[in-house]
């Protein structure tokens, strides 16, 4: 346990009611709840948004379509028409991602933050990428470890690492948003410190830190949306990969 | 850092699947399909608009041929009219020009042939004339009857000179 002002306490997951599922820990903790409320939320804003749906759209109506068409445009623009049948996972992944990392910044805690919900989730898209691809190319899928029109004596040196790379995608995938994620909020929790630390010894003092945090906060609000959008986006890039085994 | 306690791994993950099964479910089942709807009606309405938009233009474009053409077709008619026209006139003229050139020719010869009778009539008066005045005046100079015949002679001699 980290002590309770640490800029790492925000990280910690608090058991609000003990739960056990044959042998499994399934408590319902305070990370949760937040996923839970996220999902509530965004579904609450595309119904919402869509309800009385017109041919003209209003403003709220506009931007839900926004967040359709943009992830729309994305898989199409990545796959090709073969990708549509995934755009309710891409969709699904992006709100989720980008609710979680927006909510964060609110007060909860940050369930993006956790390692392994992001590896979860990048193990989960990886899974649909290799599953996709030997339904779609069967054995032949191995053949995209062997780029065409590589030299034939660098086969030896190129299909280990395009193994490797291959392999090693889940934990890029989720390392890059976890890591921005912890970060962005744990120089959010440094510099709330300092206001409190620096602002203890001497009043004016703590004004340094809290001019920064808006700043920072807003570089946030832009990291949360990025890093949703880059995850939906490689995503895109390996169903591709998958689909039309092409590199 | 807490995110390495190996003991919050089982509960983040139970709850990760069954909050992301269940997003998963509601986009797919019931949120998303209701922004596709209103996109693809959109996108037919406005579809079904060009549709209607090049058939009216096509339509305009029909009635527009048909005009040029009736304008088109009046005009050679009125053109083969005014031909006609032009040629019946022409042969009207044409025809009357003869008649009227047959009527002169006729009116020309009868006035030539009485002008001719009546020449031919002065001229005997004329000489009738000239013989009694021939014979009037040398029987007044001579104071003897001259003879009608010989006067007659005489005058013709004359009147033969004068030509």
């Amino acid at each position: 346990m980290a002590d309770a002002h640490s800029p790492l306490a925000q990280f910690e997951i608090k058991t609000l009611m003990p739960l056990d599922l044959g042998g499994v820990d399934a408590s319902f903790t305070n990370a949760s709840l937040i996923m839970a409320v996220v999902v509530g939320l965004v579904t609450l804003f595309i119904v919402a948004g869509m309800n009385k749906a017109t041919i003209v759209p209003g403003r709220f109506q506009g931007m839900v379509e926004f967040f359709y068409e943009f992830i729309a445009n994305l898989l199409k623009e990545n796959t090709g028409p073969k990708g549509k049948q995934f755009f309710p996972l891409v969709f699904s992944l992006f709100m989720f991602i980008l609710g979680c990392n927006l909510i964060g910044l609110f007060g909860a805690i940050t369930v993006t933050s956790h390692i392994v919900v992001t590896f979860a989730l990048a193990f989960m898209v990886i899974t649909v990428v290799t599953v996709v691809g030997f339904m779609k190319h069967g054995t032949h899928y191995f053949s995209y470890f062997a780029p065409a029109g590589a030299p034939m004596w660098l086969m030896p040196l190129m299909i280990p690492l395009e193994i490797i790379s291959y392999l090693i995608r889940p934990i890029s995938l989720s390392v890059r948003l976890f890591a921005n994620m912890v970060a962005g909020h744990v120089m959010l929790g440094v510099l709330g410190t300092f206001v409190v630390g620096l602002g203890g010894l001497f009043f004016a003092l703590g004004a340094i830190p809290l001019a920064a945090i808006p700043l920072i906060f807003a570089l946030e609000v832009l990291v949360a949306l990025l890093q949703a959008y880059v995850f939906a986006i490689l995503t895109c890039i390996y169903l591709n990969d998958a689909i039309h085994l092409a590199h | 850092m807490p995110q390495f306690d190996p003991a919050i791994f089982s509960p983040l993950l139970v709850w990760l699947v069954l909050t992301f099964v269940a997003l998963y479910l509601l986009m797919s089942k019931l949120a998303l399909p209701k922004v596709a709807a209103i996109i693809d009606q959109r996108a037919e309405r406005i579809e079904g608009n060009l549709a209607k938009a090049e058939q009216l233009r096509a339509e305009a474009a029909g009635v527009l041929a048909a005009y040029e053409k009736a304008i088109a077709d009046a005009k050679a008619g009125a053109q083969a009219e005014l031909a006609k026209a032009g040629a019946d006139i022409a042969a009207e003229t044409a025809k009357r020009e003869a008649e009227f050139g047959k009527r002169l020719a006729e009116q020309t010869r009868t006035a030539e042939t009485r002008i001719k009778a009546a020449k031919t009539e002065a001229l005997a008066q004329v000489k009738a004339i000239a013989t009694d005045l021939a014979g009037g005046i040398a029987g007044k100079l001579t104071g003897a009857g001259v003879d009608a015949n010989a006067a007659g002679a005489a005058v013709d001699a004359v009147v033969k000179e004068r030509a």
